[in-house]
């Protein structure tokens, strides 16, 4: 058993001033995991009639995003590829102090505790992070061929799970891996292809609309990613955007007699 | 449990206008205007130093390289105002980029560490200041000659105004702090250039991270050199 000297971001509500609350552990479990270690510290603080440490989870099994805070300083903590709800007390010794902090950006408001509004990412994908399809029966599944290397790309990028520990990372607070992650996986698809160049310039117009900052290659992002996302997507989102800049006017007479 | 609301902010952003104006209106065509005019200063410090380097075969090559120059019919005015050009677009971009940067977090994190990045990253807006007094200073000292102090300047003669100048310590001394901030500002730059225009491949990246390394150090290195040599009394 370990103890461990907790300071947790508290915060009523999103328009309430924050501040840090002390926390002494003292039978902490080297097989729990980082949640599993504030369950207990919330089943303690309702047993005495305090308000419990608002935390976003869900799957507990690294897969769905939802999870996620900075611990000393990083975002999902100290061990490299792992969410939070991942992540186990074993990373910790005995007697460590840790600083448990909200993801702080202007784009992701606290909404109380360690949650925070991601919704600018949902934002960002309803600006263009879809294909359009017919929907109904589901189309033959060799119809449309995909070369293996593409289809590796768009794998690689596919894993991001939208939780936001790159922004939280980035000393900017950019979303850049996020929406480089999300234009790299339909953009090498074929299925991605008609609506691509469109599709980059609106993600990228709403990403900075949400006051997400801008990229300056820091590669903190990358470092932090529980999924190990690649700057190398950030570099072909640049291109893109470059690309669909200098050809957009086109795209655009051809719509309008259409 | 409170069920808070954040602030509502459901904006549908128009893209930025086609073309390659809009590019100033999105942060990723910000930083390609900010690597395109820095290309052109790397390009033209390259150049820079390979001129200075002369000092190296003598008063005659520096000299000859000079009058070059002055007498290109005109060739000199157009590179120097596309240089102008780009350090007035260079840091227009990177005041816009930094404002909206630091506002993307208002509220710093009380703990955070810094795993990936470096020293000559985070300080990317202090050597650029740095540059723009060294660059100033530079005009005045050895362009038109109006610095205060002993040093004698005569627009024919650059390898004495270079000797003359170097040989005060304290103005070597700045010059050799300024070539340290580009140092600096070259190491992160010049890889960022090539990921910022996209350029960024599996075969090739330890390639482009070893040339931008080579080359910030092969100029700044370079540059340090020549008042060092004055001042060790190796060019006199
Ligand atoms: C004169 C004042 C200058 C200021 C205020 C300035 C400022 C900046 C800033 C804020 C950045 C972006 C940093 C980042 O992305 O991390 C930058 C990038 C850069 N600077 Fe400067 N700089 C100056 C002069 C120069 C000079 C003289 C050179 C060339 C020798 C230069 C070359 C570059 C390059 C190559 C980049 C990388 C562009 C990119 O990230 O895509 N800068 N500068
Ligand atoms: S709770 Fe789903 S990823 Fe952590």
């Amino acid at each position: 058993m370990m103890r461990l000297k907790l300071h947790v971001w508290r915060q009523k509500s999103g328009g309430t001033q924050g501040s840090f609350a002390d926390y002494d552990m003292t039978d902490v479990s080297a097989d729990m995991s980082f949640l599993e270690m504030l369950d207990v510290l919330n089943e303690k603080l309702t047993a005495d009639g305090s308000d419990p440490i608002a935390f976003d989870h869900d799957c507990r099994e690294g897969i769905c995003g939802a999870c996620g805070m900075v611990v000393n300083g990083e975002p999902h903590g100290p061990r490299k590829a792992t969410t939070t709800c991942q992540l186990h007390m074993r990373s910790f010794k005995d007697g460590d102090e840790l600083w448990i902090e909200p993801w702080r950006a202007e784009a992701f408001p606290v909404i109380k505790d360690l949650v925070v509004d991601r919704s600018a990412f949902d934002r960002v994908i309803q600006a263009g992070g879809y294909i359009s399809v017919r929907s109904g029966s589901a189309p033959e599944a060799n119809s449309t061929l995909v070369p293996k290397l593409d289809a590796d790309a768009a794998f690689d990028a596919a894993q991001c799970i939208g939780c936001g520990a790159c922004v939280a990372a980035c000393p900017n607070a950019s979303a850049m891996l996020f929406v480089s992650a999300k234009v790299s996986h339909l953009g090498h698809l074929p299925q991605g292809q008609p609506e691509r160049y469109a599709r980059v310039r609106k993600m990228v117009a709403q990403m900075d609309a949400e006051g997400f900052g801008g990229c300056t290659n820091h590669k903190e992002c990358e470092a932090a990613c529980p999924k190990e996302i690649s700057i190398s997507h950030i570099a072909r989102l640049n291109r893109d955007l470059l690309k669909a800049q200098l050809t957009a006017a086109e795209e655009k007479k051809v719509s309008e007699s259409a | 449990m409170a069920n808070t609301t954040a602030p509502s902010r459901d904006l549908r952003a128009l893209p930025a206008a086609p073309g390659p104006l809009g590019l100033l209106d999105s942060t990723i065509g910000q930083k390609i205007v900010m690597a395109t005019t820095g290309a052109i200063l790397v390009g033209f410090v390259l150049f820079h130093f390979i001129g200075n380097a002369l000092i190296f075969a003598g008063p005659e090559a520096i000299n000859d390289y000079s009058h070059l120059l002055h007498h290109s019919h005109g060739l000199i005015w157009v590179a120097r105002a596309v240089l102008l050009l780009a350090v007035v677009l260079h840091i227009a971009t990177a005041l816009r980029l930094t404002a909206k940067n630091a506002s993307a977090r208002p509220q710093p994190y009380k703990v955070k560490r810094d795993i990936a990045t470096n020293y000559a990253a985070r300080t990317m807006v202090w050597s650029g200041p740095i540059l723009l007094g060294f660059l100033l200073y530079h005009l005045a000292h050895l362009t038109f000659g109006v610095t205060p102090g002993p040093y004698q300047h005569s627009p024919e003669d650059v390898y004495s105004n270079l000797v003359n100048g170097f040989s005060i310590p304290w103005v070597s001394g700045l010059y050799i702090v300024s070539m340290l901030s580009l140092g600096y500002h070259l190491f992160h730059g010049v890889w960022s250039m090539f990921q910022s225009l996209g350029i960024n491949h599996s075969a090739y990246n330890p390639r482009i991270k070893h040339a931008a390394i080579g080359l910030a150090l092969f100029i700044t290195l370079g540059n340090i050199s020549i008042p060092l040599s004055v001042l060790l009394g190796l060019v006199h």
